[in-house]
């Protein structure tokens, strides 16, 4: 089976695109390649558009190999990639809205992030012809036809303190027949905001996506700047980023441990992993300066350095974390009325978890091992050792168990970093340059993807960052069917997708 | 469960001592709400938290302040559900225009007398994000505040001391 470097030979290869290469695909290697995604001979990282051409990120899984193709979109069209592979349904819908770039057999043809309010049409590309008639404010949401089958609509205001979507229910009784998710509301034009800045600038709204993920949104800007400019952080804040992460995965997953208990109505747990999580952003901020670490990491570097007492600090966490974890662990596994609620719960098979490129927790607990830091190695993890825990039950239980299995990873990678972390200086003033830079990192929630386009100046000409929850939200839909509407909030918590970054 | 709950009734509470009254913060937040505040809660507010476009930042800080050490519960302030139970609003994001109108439907659902406190710099003037196609910038574009709590995002402790301020304000003109 010949592999997707070679299938790429025959495109024209862009210079000053780093580090994997982008090359330009005529319709009929465009159309080759989306069947190729349809085989499950490589995984879609993504789809997104540019003035006149649209772009996706391509995974060689087998060979750790990744590539950017385009397609310069003759007349603004280009053949549908969700027409052969759906998971590039809502990624070619959302490159409509905001460009005007028409897929040509797209199966779903309604707006994605495009909710007829923003008053202009198709904001990033005003060149884009105008459509016949604007975006609509009403939605046509599928139907679901049979007896005795009733609608709930929940959102865009939930009745927790959570983000704004809207969830469409058709119900049989109490079971969900089929769900359908309208996202969008938090659409900020993030990308139409950063187009024009210079870094310093991007980078904030980079690490302003979503703040859950601050650290790695801001890590994986930094390192796609950084490929394109051509330069390297100094080591120690290579170490310092990668301490930052795991602290956010850290926190991260210790909220949402409790807090996917919460939704089982188990309080006890929540308010134990509240503590924990509380005495992590504590300690971030007395090391970094900020409770979640926001414009920490720079291009070029950290903003921040760990000063010895923040370092014997966050020994200090580690320490209590490992010591009060455990008793929590057992807690959770040995109260059977919590068990009952999680295992067997919202199972998301993992031909799916494949098919839809799936990472972080989600993913791995549905068989799909891909973890950047493994496979895409970057420094400092290439040069750490640790377990990427998967599972293959894809149900709730699996979720909280890759969580559980991660704390105690990111426990002991926080401890090798703090010992590790070589001394030396944390920021370099990168030299602009033009070129074009992609990076993938880690995020606590999967893979983040971001690209950048710089000019001659070093500002940012076009840039795009995406958030795991894109290859998530989807299988939510797929997961909750079958389950009873009361069990929602759990699955959903169970794999916390961001709105704030998906809507972007 | 036998061994966390008796362990946790011998240990002494983590919830910190509340953020004392003469904070120069807090008095003049105090100061410039006299003038808002209508009429009186009671010891006790409802709050209704509404995200019209956030990084999510905010609702993690916010969920924080009903942790073992913040506690927000033991001063009658509670997070409802409904903005139907609500006497208080508790706005963060930017306002993105495709929130708008779910703000407002949510404000206009809140029963009188109420109180809207935006939360976070997004929510005082749009922040980073104003300016864009897609955002209002700012809740007082949508609807009246009455008390702004600055911060990328505010720290917990700076929310509870917001929202100290509203009640004890609120209590002031009952006085």
């Amino acid at each position: 089976m010949p592999t997707l470097a070679k299938a790429l030979a025959q495109g024209r290869k862009i210079e000053g695109h780093r580090p994997w290469p982008r090359i330009v695909a005529d319709d009929a290697l465009w159309r080759a390649l989306a069947v190729r995604l349809a085989e499950g001979r490589c995984s879609l990282l993504g789809l997104w558009g540019d003035a006149g051409a649209v772009h996706m990120a391509l995974l060689d899984e087998a060979e750790k190999w990744v590539a950017v193709v385009t397609n310069e979109c003759p007349n603004g069209r280009y053949p549908s990639v969700a027409r052969f592979h759906p998971p590039a349904l809502r990624f070619e819908r959302a490159a409509r809205d905001l460009f005007g770039l028409v897929p040509v057999g797209l199966p779903d043809v309604r707006p994605w992030l495009d909710h007829g309010r923003w008053g202009v049409p198709h904001p990033l590309n005003p060149a884009a012809a105008s459509p016949e008639a604007p975006v609509s404010t009403s939605y046509p949401f599928l139907a679901a036809e049979g007896e005795s089958l009733h609608q709930i609509p929940v959102g865009p205001v939930h009745a927790g303190i959570i983000e704004p979507g809207h969830f469409r229910f058709t119900a049989a009784g109490e079971t969900v027949v089929r769900l359908e998710e309208r996202l969008g509301y938090t659409h900020k034009g993030v990308e139409a905001l950063m187009a024009g800045k210079p870094i310093a600038e991007a980078a904030k709204l980079a690490g302003r996506v979503s703040g859950d993920s601050t650290v790695a949104c801001a890590y994986a800007f930094a390192r796609a700047v950084e490929a394109a400019f051509r330069c390297e952080p100094p080591p120690r804040a290579v170490w310092l980023r990668a301490l930052m992460a795991e602290l956010e995965r850290l926190a991260n997953h210790l909220g949402d441990i409790g807090g996917i208990c919460n939704d089982a109505s188990f309080a006890l747990m929540q308010a134990h992993c509240a503590v924990l999580r509380e005495r992590v952003l504590r300690a971030a901020d007395n090391c970094f300066s900020h409770r979640l670490m926001m414009d920490c990491v720079v291009a070029g570097g950290v903003a921040v350095d760990l000063s010895p007492e923040g370092a014997k600090e966050i020994r200090a966490l580690t320490d209590f974390v490992r010591q009060a974890f455990p008793k929590l662990v057992s807690l959770y596994d040995n109260t059977a009325s919590l068990q009952d609620r999680m295992v067997g719960t919202g199972r998301l098979n993992a031909s799916l978890a494949r098919q839809y490129a799936c990472g972080g927790y989600v993913g791995r607990a549905s068989g799909r091992a891909f973890d950047v830091r493994k496979d895409l190695a970057y420094p400092p993890y290439d040069s750490l050792a640790f377990d990427s825990p998967t599972l293959a039950e894809g149900d709730v239980n699996a979720r909280v168990w890759i969580r559980i299995r991660e704390v105690e990873q990111s426990l002991a990678l926080i401890g090798a970093i703090v010992d590790g972390a070589p001394a030396g200086p944390i920021r370099i003033e990168p030299a602009a340059i033009a070129g074009e830079g992609v990076a993938l990192v880690e995020g606590f929630r999967g893979d983040i993807l971001a690209w950048v386009r710089l000019d001659e100046a070093g500002r940012i000409s076009r840039c795009h960052l995406r958030d795991p929850s894109w290859a998530q939200w989807p299988l939510l839909e797929a997961a909750i069917g079958g389950n009873i509407v009361a069990d929602f909030p759990l699955c959903n918590k169970s794999f916390n997708c961001s709105y704030s970054g998906h809507d972007l | 469960m036998r061994t966390p709950l008796l362990s946790s009734l011998l240990k002494r509470p983590l919830t910190e001592p509340a953020p004392p009254a003469d904070d120069p913060d807090i008095v003049s937040l105090a100061a410039k709400l006299e003038s808002t505040a209508r009429s009186t809660l009671g010891r006790s507010l409802s709050i209704r938290q509404v995200d019209a476009g956030s990084c999510n930042a905010c609702e993690l800080e916010i969920n924080a302040v009903s942790n073992a050490y913040y506690d927000l519960e033991r001063f009658g302030l509670r997070f409802v559900a409904s903005p139907r139970h609500a006497d208080v609003l508790l706005v963060t994001g930017p306002v993105t225009k495709n929130m708008r109108e779910a703000l407002l439907r949510t404000y206009d659902a809140t029963p009188a007398p109420k109180w809207v406190v935006a939360a976070g710099g997004c929510a005082l003037d749009g922040g980073l994000f104003a300016g864009g196609y897609a955002c209002v910038g700012g809740v007082s574009a949508v609807i009246r505040v009455d008390l702004h709590i600055p911060g990328c995002p505010p720290s917990p402790l700076d929310i509870l001391k917001g929202l100290l301020a509203l009640l004890r304000s609120a209590n002031l003109r009952a006085e």
